[in-house]
């Protein structure tokens, strides 16, 4: 096949070489991870790039020492609780914002959406002196209470709540429902891609919680996966190793989540973008 | 099959007695009072922003009048929620449930009131028969045709045996052809159930064809109510002379084919060219329909008038200067200053 040295060809080339370089630095620290998690601890050192040798082992001890299996189930815990909730209070609030009539909906909208100005890391401190008080710290209830709403969730189910048509509310309000019911048997179905996508998007969140666990948590069985991969890391410091297993063992029901969901992740970033 | 109230209180007149709504300082329906008979197929006609559509949602309850009595029956509504009206509306949007079956959808309103699943079945599957949707129960709104989709927004409507059905301009989304059958299905459908029916729609055909009378409006109030036949032939202003009838009656001004300070008024049938009595007017347009050739004539700056000719008749050409009559017989007259009716 001739080369195509036309300008669009050039400039086609040119974008796809951009493609590879960023795909490489992005799956660069993946690779290694994976490599060396793969290799014995005696040769991790020496040719670090380069799958010379195999063993399981590694990714077996990580899970034993690390405690890895107890770390697991509270992140899994804990993103559930955090994930049904804020879906649970999205749904309501947005719903509130979209079709419920009442005073200064607008400035309360706007104090919602003014939460999203405010980083976490501002609110930290704060956040562990009210949950030391209220004697939750190593509890699931201190690890997700501060997480149980989203400023984020509101906004993106109001955007799609706004776009369900008014005559389809009248339509219910005519045939009998009430504001639960057309939340219920209507609005809630109808954004259902959104509600998957935000549903994703917690849980992710929630699983990749390092700081706030690391602050709440003193009891090694309390340990999020996230704030257990630390104790790991200073467990065995002769073992470089041992914390690229860990951290393969902690992505990798993430990755499943991902693989199951992608396609309702895209289809709720994307619903209402282009009029059906 | 489908005698109304099953599920409502069976009555079915209304009254509204000076109800108005105001959306701040518009004022969309303005001290309106009417009757409308038990069974009655009554017409809100008028052109867009005339408050029609907004009467009837203050009918159906989705408005909140801001002042005066609707009464469904003998009881006022005023207070009473949309789904305790015993009213079923029918949308121009058709409404649908989007992510329900046909089935479910026409389902639905009785699914609400707590009928059970084989009564509900057995209703829906009548309506569905009804409205020749059976072979769609299973599919979902956006695989059916716009033609389809209006049909099971009745069915949903229907299956309820309201007592009162407000349809909001049903008709409006669908191609001529579809809309002239389903104009017929609607009609059908008003003798089958023996229910009242208000119907919104901005197209004088609908309203000729279908009403056993109409409610014409214009910014928020009611110019006149009648029969097809009574708004047509007695119309009660120069704009309901010029809102119903295609093409709109010819209105002369004062003084050119009568003596004295009246706008005279002549349907285009019963407008003549005539050789020397009447009106001086200059041909515009000549336009061939067919069955008949309408010759559209400029009788000064502001004003046109349309004669209505056999095609094989003798007929002017663009540029001729001619003069139009209308026998006395056939004359409206209305108050130059009002533009009501005077006779």
């Amino acid at each position: 096949m001739a080369l195509d040295t036309t300008p669009k060809g050039w400039r086609s080339w040119v974008r796809y070489a951009l493609l590879i370089v960023m795909a490489i630095i992005i799956l660069f620290p993946i690779y290694t991870t994976i490599v060396a998690s793969l290799k014995p601890g005696n040769r991790v050192l020496r040719n670090p790039l380069v799958p010379d040798s195999f063993t399981l082992d590694v990714l077996g001890d990580a899970w034993t020492q690390g405690r890895l299996g107890r770390y697991l189930w509270n992140s899994a815990v804990v993103a559930v609780i955090v994930t049904a909730f804020q879906l649970i209070t999205s749904i309501a609030s947005a719903y509130a914002f979209s079709f419920l009539r009442f005073p200064l909906k607008r400035f309360f909208f706007a104090i919602f959406m003014a939460t999203l100005l405010v980083p976490f890391e501002v609110t930290l401190l704060i956040n562990r002196r009210t949950v030391d008080s209220l004697g939750w710290l190593n509890t699931y209830q201190g690890l997700a209470v501060p997480f149980l709403a989203t400023a984020f969730g509101t906004f993106l189910l109001r955007q799609v709540f706004m776009q369900i048509p008014k005559d389809l509310n009248e339509a219910a309000s005519m045939d009998g429902l009430g504001h639960w019911g057309f939340m219920r048997e209507v609005a809630v179905p109808l954004v259902r891609p959104t509600l998957g996508a935000l549903g994703l998007f917690s849980f992710l969140a929630s699983w990749n919680q390092y700081l706030w666990p690391t602050m709440i948590t003193t009891e090694d069985d309390m340990n999020t996966i996230q704030s257990g991969l630390r104790l790991l890391r200073s467990s065995d410091l002769d073992k470089p190793n041992l914390i690229m297993a860990g951290t393969i063992i902690a992505a990798v029901p993430i990755l499943v989540v991902l693989v199951v969901f992608q396609r309702q992740l895209v289809r709720g970033l994307t619903a209402g973008a282009v009029k059906g | 099959m489908f005698s109304r109230g099953k599920y409502g209180r069976g009555v079915a007149s209304i009254r509204l007695v000076g109800v108005s709504k105001h959306f701040g300082d518009v004022k969309a329906v303005d001290n309106v009072s009417l009757d409308i008979a038990d069974r009655e197929f009554m017409i809100l006609l008028g052109p867009s922003g005339c408050g029609k559509s907004t009467l009837l949602r203050t009918i159906a309850g989705l408005e909140d009048p801001t002042g005066g009595e609707v009464y469904i029956g003998d009881r006022v509504v005023n207070d009473v929620l949309p789904k305790d009206r015993d009213v079923a509306m029918v949308f121009q949007s058709y409404a649908l449930y989007p992510h329900k079956s046909v089935r479910a959808n026409i389902e639905f309103p009785l699914k609400v009131r707590g009928v059970d699943k084989v009564e509900r079945a057995e209703a829906a599957n009548q309506a569905a028969e009804v409205l020749g949707l059976t072979p769609y129960l299973d599919r979902k709104p956006g695989a059916l045709s716009g033609g389809q989709r209006q049909r099971v927004a009745l069915a949903r409507a229907i299956v309820r045996r309201p007592a009162v059905f407000c349809m909001d301009e049903p008709l409006s989304n669908l191609d001529a052809k579809l809309r002239a059958e389903t104009r017929a299905e609607i009609v059908a459908l008003h003798h089958r159930l023996e229910a009242t029916f208000v119907y919104v729609t901005h197209d004088q055909v609908e309203a000729m064809t279908m009403g056993t009378r109409i409610a014409v409006m214009r910014d928020g109030v009611i110019e006149q109510v009648g029969s097809p036949q009574e708004v047509y032939d007695t119309p009660a202003s120069v704009f309901v002379a010029q809102f119903i009838g295609t093409p709109p009656m010819n209105i002369f001004p004062a003084g050119a084919l009568e003596p004295g300070n009246l706008l005279v008024g002549g349907r285009p049938e019963d407008t003549t060219i005539t050789r020397d009595q009447g009106v001086a007017a200059t041909v515009v347009l000549v336009e061939h329909l067919g069955h008949e050739a309408q010759v559209v004539c400029a009788v000064d700056d502001h004003t046109r008038a349309i004669v209505r000719m056999n095609p094989s008749d003798d007929l002017p050409r663009n540029g001729d200067t001619v003069r139009l009559n209308v026998p006395v017989e056939a004359r409206h007259r209305f108050d130059s200053a009002s533009g009501t009716r005077v006779d």
